[in-house]
């Protein structure tokens, strides 16, 4: 394990990645103790359906029964913003497993097997390649009927691909090895060579990235949801909050910040939410890049 | 001869691609059912008082088989589809709200990738210097920026402080009207270009103040990618021995990080041109939303929110074929600047 622990020595010679893993420890913090710090009014039935206060569409200003303030149609930001973080959370973890599995199972056959397989795989890769990224999840989500699930479905499928190739490359560079051709001479099945002793041995530093890359995923999300491609009107949900705010971000004459807080509270959560994995995702990457190889 | 027979096995290549492309718009266009997919067949909007013929002629309860041929031929020969949200051919649409978005991007581009390029090498040339570390910290803030939020504060400050100084949309009221009379000829509906074209000073001030923002909101969020890698390729480009020997053989600093270490330290970037392509496309789709600036990126995100199928879906597939002829231009690029790609495919 001392390569391990080489690892742990790095990331905690970094300030930045500090910086991240204290910012993504206060956003767990948040999720997990949502119902303390913001708990639901009595008898609310859906808790991520954020409460509201009345129906007037104009944003009312921070106060004791809404430290964050209401946004257009009177829906409590404080209560979105901490709520919303869980969905955060939920979005991101959800499609990075998701996606993992789906990239480890079809990038493992393709690079343990080679021939067809990997032909078949790496081109049907290329067609999902082929575009820009949040296009297409756009087209998907819009092909699904727009929803939450839709817009992690989408995200799931356009994501896939950059994963398969990953895995295939790391199983490529592992797969000659002798203990790969020794564990095949003593009988083990194709199956029980690639789960117990090729992917333990390769797909570390790709499980580390790929969970790093909750924060994009997040931040696509967002961007789908604040096109009013995502969640249902008034769950909690950072991207929709700020699509709230569009039509507030003029106040009225001679006060034209009279609404910031209903644009710029979300908007910092989805900030520092993305930032923290980041900062944390930088430091690994400076870790894991051999290239770089300060040992 | 290498390069030639490179670009061929380029071309070869694509085929398949383009196709599978193809296929999965197709395959997407099923989830809709054969009412709203009759709109891909439309080319009038009084054919909609008669969907049920239309399915008849196209056979959209016939076997999915057929359908993609029939499909497939209205697509090859520029038949889309008929957009509900602008009323009129897809492909029409597309034509025309073109011309906006190349503007916003012809104005981004250079900035993002001239500006991280000159970033990322100042950044690496002065390691773990003030300008260094400044750089950094702001390239991992831009780009962990939703652009959206982004969009909106510019607007909150630009527009709502600063009362109507940089306003959305593409021009203000009296101009756009200026520019639909009959003393204003739009030669190719890019403002900026048509107002120099007409002499008109007017139109172009009021082109370039509603272009600052959605270009500034572009940028920021783009140029964090290009200045990070510049900067790791350029701090591995220092390292290499050709440098050590530029510096001992007496070259001026200047030289030797601008000509020496910076020529090659673009290949990195040259390399994933192609991503930066569609990061910008992804980001034109929110950057107009935001400013209500009337481009492709506007048109879809209005076919999407009213569920037109056949809009979204032409919309992907444009960009589709766009980003893979992109790639194969950067990798022809490629294969011409640095020799090694070229032998090394020859080879295999």
């Amino acid at each position: 394990m001392s390569g391990f622990k080489y690892f742990l020595y790095q990331l905690r010679r970094n300030p930045l990645s500090i910086a991240g893993f204290v910012i993504l420890l206060v956003f767990v913090f948040v999720a997990i103790l949502a119902p303390v710090i913001a708990p639901p009014p009595e008898g609310h039935k859906n808790i991520y359906q954020i409460p509201r206060d009345g129906y007037s569409p104009t944003p009312q200003p921070p106060s004791e029964e809404h430290p964050f303030g209401t946004t257009q149609g009177q829906y409590d930001i404080y209560y979105g913003v901490i709520w919303g973080t869980r969905s955060a959370f939920q979005v991101g973890l959800i499609v990075i497993l998701s996606v993992l599995l789906v990239g480890i199972i079809l990038g493992s056959i393709a690079g343990y097997f080679g021939g067809i397989a990997d032909e078949i795989i790496m081109r049907l890769t290329d067609i999902f390649l082929a575009f820009p990224p949040l296009i297409l999840a756009m087209a998907i989500t819009v092909a699904l009927g727009p929803s939450l699930n839709s817009v992690m479905v989408a995200l799931i499928i356009v994501s896939w691909p950059a994963y398969a190739r990953l895995v295939r490359g790391d199983i490529l560079a592992v797969r000659e090895e002798d203990y790969v051709q020794a564990t095949r001479g003593v009988g083990s099945s194709h199956l029980r060579t690639i789960v117990l002793h090729i992917l333990p041995n390769s797909i570390y530093p790709t499980l580390i990235m790929a969970s790093l890359d909750i924060g994009a995923v997040v931040l696509s999300a967002a961007a789908l949801s604040f096109l009013g491609l995502g969640a249902p009107e008034g769950y909690a949900d950072w991207g929709q909050m700020i699509q709230f705010a569009r039509n507030w971000i003029v106040g009225p004459s001679g006060n034209p910040f009279a609404y910031w807080y209903a644009v710029a509270i979300p908007g910092f959560f989805i900030l520092f939410f993305v930032l923290g994995w980041n900062l944390l995702g930088d430091a690994f990457r400076d870790i894991l890049d051999p290239r770089l190889g300060k040992s | 001869m290498e390069l030639r027979a490179y670009i061929l096995r380029r071309l070869i290549l694509l085929i398949p691609v383009l196709f599978g492309v193809t296929i999965l718009i197709f395959a997407l266009l099923q989830l809709f059912d054969p009412v709203e997919r009759a709109a891909l067949y439309v080319k009038d909007a009084r054919q909609f008082g008669n969907i049920d013929e239309i399915i008849e002629r196209y056979g959209l309860n016939d076997p999915v088989w057929q359908q993609f041929g029939v499909w497939f031929n209205e697509v090859i020969h520029g038949n889309l589809g008929w957009s509900k949200v602008v009323s009129m051919p897809v492909t029409r649409a597309i034509w025309s709200f073109l011309p906006a978005t190349v503007e916003l991007a012809v104005f981004a581009a250079p900035l993002i990738i001239l500006g991280g390029v000159f970033l990322g090498k100042k950044a690496a040339a002065h390691k773990d210097r003030t300008i260094d570390h400044i750089t950094r910290a702001g390239a991992i803030i831009g780009w962990s920026l939703p652009t959206f939020w982004l969009g909106l504060i510019l607007l909150m400050v630009f527009y709502g402080f600063f009362t109507g100084l940089l306003p959305p949309e593409r021009l203000s009221t009296e101009t756009s009207i200026l520019v639909n009379s009959d003393q204003f000829i739009r030669y190719t509906k890019i403002n900026t270009l048509d107002a120099i074209l007409n002499g008109n000073g007017q139109v172009f001030l009021d082109a370039l103040r509603h272009l600052v923002l959605p270009v500034v909101t572009l940028t920021v969020v783009n140029i964090a990618f290009i200045m990070r890698l510049m900067r790791s390729s350029m701090l591995e480009a220092l390292g290499k021995g050709y440098i050590f020997s530029a510096r001992a053989k007496g070259l001026s600093e200047k030289v030797v990080i601008n000509k020496h270490a910076g020529r090659n330290a673009l290949i990195p970037v040259l390399t994933v041109s192609g991503y930066i392509f569609a990061s910008i496309v992804n980001g034109v789709v929110v950057t107009e939303t935001i400013f209500n600036y009337k481009g492709l990126g506007w048109f879809a995100w209005q076919s999407a929110i009213n569920l037109d199928a056949p809009s979204v879906l032409a919309f992907a597939l444009f960009n589709g074929i766009l980003f893979v002829i992109t790639n194969l231009v950067v990798d022809l690029l490629y294969a011409r600047i640095d020799p090694r790609i070229r032998l090394g495919a020859s080879v295999t």
